[in-house]
């Protein structure tokens, strides 16, 4: 027994050291393992981000021979006396309200259906989805073409109407581009929040609305007691993707409008690609940019505000 | 009486939505194969969405006569192929390190990391451009190899920027948390070393997590517009989105415009009637942080 103690006493510092030994090499191989990642989300994500900032206050063009030069506030100033920025605010504005309500309401009325314990569920699921498999670009050519004077859609109105509906040239028009380019564009993203708002519903436990039925509680207030109230944390995920996805409104401006008629479609990211790739004023793109993740960030915070828990 | 009612309501409305959602996509498709002055024919009947009358490969064969679309596709296929192998590996290494190992510092890396996941692509994609722009470049020009200055008009401006993902990461290190640590200890009481761990017992118990972060890399890889629009110039290393927009510029018919639409949308519409399952389950998982 003594002489056991006595072997573990002597064997006590050598295991210390191995343990800190192998510690070490935990933490080098750790870091081994993780730089990759972090180096790279540095240089594309980090470093990118800190050039918003600080080119916003330069006069960086694309191709120059010579280094930024610090101007100040010159690009702000520029931004406030600038009609097409406020026309692209406008315009960003007006496509994201209408749309995240539009989109995150349609989702949910299609999970809704497919959530229903029916034969073919699966089916309309995969169809609803197809769009959101699609490129953008491709929807945007496509509906490009459905939405032309002689196109697809104006031949169907008229003919479901027979001959009653006259019709134009949706995207030619100041007063219709957005409208058509806001429809196809909740064509094309609604099906991924049909499957966000499925996940969710598919959390809230069946018990609850065994409950509700024992109760005799009519449908609509099964919906309104039960399903609203188990879907809190989906309906903020919901709406802030819904919101950053249609604030970043670039693909479908660029693919059929080009920010026309009359910069009735023109964006504040399509803004901040002409003027920061097409005229290579980098300095200021990055206003425009940064005017941009302001506004991502106040909208989501006021979302997040909004949504909160309220007890 | 009234809950089939209630089923014939809602089997309508799935229904007419099923063939508002399908409907434009059967006309790209079908379109593809008709001739122009048809395609414009039909549109007045149900013709519009069925394959008949002329059909043929005149529009593909058009095509690729016009542009070198083949290139196009080779293009799309290597950048987002590449992309998706280096993210997987990029990835799942640092939520590896974040998520089983104990060192100094790696919540306050998570913790960073998940703080990226904040900033839209869009708010420093102009600022990206100027950057990647001044990063130096190992060049091979002839038999030597040279440094010279900006990453326009190669892959790998096209690749890197998306291989590390905040997500990605994130959503490996949940994935990994639910495998039990107990198997790492049993590995290295066996000799094994962390790599080893890595690659024999945590990664093949994680394929739904890989599965996963494949396809949300591949997609908008595959669908990237916005950023080689501005970084590709030349047409040796363009991909297919921004191939088909150029294409579109060059005022070709509506049946060759259907014809690329239709090469770049099918094949990956198949893979995602094929793998389902799993295409579902991914963009389900993006919603669990909320």
């Amino acid at each position: 027994m003594t002489t056991m103690i006595a072997a573990l006493e002597r064997l006590r510092p050598v295991r210390r050291t191995r343990t800190t030994h192998a510690r070490r090499r935990e933490s080098l191989t750790a870091l081994g393992m993780a730089t990759p990642a972090v180096v790279l989300l540095i240089v594309f994500v980090v470093v990118p981000l800190a050039l918003t900032f600080a080119l916003s206050f330069t006069d960086a063009r694309l191709i120059s021979p010579t280094p930024p030069h610090f101007v100040g506030l010159d690009n702000f100033t520029r931004l406030i006396q600038d009609p097409v920025f406020f026309k692209s605010l406008r315009n960003t504005a007006y496509f994201a309200a209408v749309v995240v309500p539009l989109q995150a309401g349609l989702a949910l009325v299609l999970a809704l259906l497919v959530n229903a314990k029916v034969r073919g569920v699966n089916f309309f699921r995969t169809v609803y989805f197809l769009p959101v498999v699609t490129s953008m670009v491709v929807v945007s050519l496509l509906w490009t073409f459905l939405y032309r004077q002689d196109g697809l859609i104006n031949h169907m109105l008229s003919a479901l109407t027979f001959g009653h509906v006259e019709g134009r040239d949706w995207l030619g028009d100041p007063a219709t581009a957005m409208p058509a380019i806001i429809l196809m564009s909740v064509w094309q993203g609604v099906g991924f929040h049909m499957i966000i708002w499925l996940a969710g519903l598919q959390t809230i436990p069946a018990e609850l609305y065994e409950a509700a039925d024992l109760d005799g509680a009519p449908r609509r207030h099964r919906f309104r007691h039960v399903t609203w109230p188990g879907l809190r944390a989906t309906r903020t995920f919901v709406l802030i993707t819904i919101t950053i996805q249609a604030l970043g409104l670039f693909t479908q401006i660029n693919v059929m409008t080009e920010g026309g008629p009359l910069d009735s479609s023109t964006t504040v990211v399509y803004q901040a690609m002409r003027t920061g790739y097409e005229q290579q004023q980098t300095a200021y793109a990055a206003a425009i940019s940064l005017v941009f993740f302001v506004l991502v960030l106040a909208v989501s915070l006021v979302q997040r505000f909004l949504t909160r828990e309220k007890d | 009486m009234t809950s089939f009612l209630k089923n014939l309501g809602g089997h309508t409305g799935r229904v007419i939505l099923a063939l508002v959602f399908a409907l434009p996509l059967v006309f790209m498709l079908v379109s593809s194969f008709k001739p122009d002055d048809q395609i414009f024919g039909d549109l007045g009947s149900l013709h519009a969405f069925l394959p008949v009358g002329a059909l043929s490969l005149d529009n593909y064969t058009g095509v690729f006569e016009r542009v070198p679309a083949a290139r196009f596709l080779l293009n799309s296929v290597l950048i987002s192929s590449i992309t998706v192998v280096l993210g997987v590996i990029v990835n799942s290494l640092a939520a590896f390190a974040l998520s089983r190992m104990r060192w100094p510092g790696r919540k306050l890396v998570l913790t960073a990391v998940i703080a990226t996941l904040i900033v839209p692509f869009e708010t420093f994609a102009l600022p990206l451009v100027w950057w990647v722009n001044q990063l130096p470049l190992l060049r091979v020009n002839g038999f030597h190899l040279e440094w010279t200055t900006g990453w326009m008009d190669t892959y790998q401006v096209q690749i890197l920027p998306f291989v590390a993902n905040a997500f990605s990461v994130f959503f490996f290190h949940q994935y990994f948390q639910s495998i039990p640590k107990e198997l790492d200890e049993a590995a290295i009481v066996d000799g094994a070393g962390w790599f080893t761990i890595y690659r024999r017992i945590v990664m093949p118990l994680s394929g739904p997590a890989v599965a996963t972060v494949a396809i949300l890399t591949f997609l908008p890889a595959w669908n990237s517009y916005l950023w080689p629009l501005m970084v590709v110039q030349s047409e040796d290393l363009r991909p297919v989105m921004v191939g088909i927009s150029y294409f579109f510029q060059l005022n070709v018919g509506w049946g060759q415009i259907m014809a690329y639409s239709s090469m770049i949308t099918v094949p990956i519409l198949a893979l995602f009637v094929a793998f389902q399952r799993s295409f579902v389950n991914s963009i389900a998982s993006t919603g669990v942080k909320g």
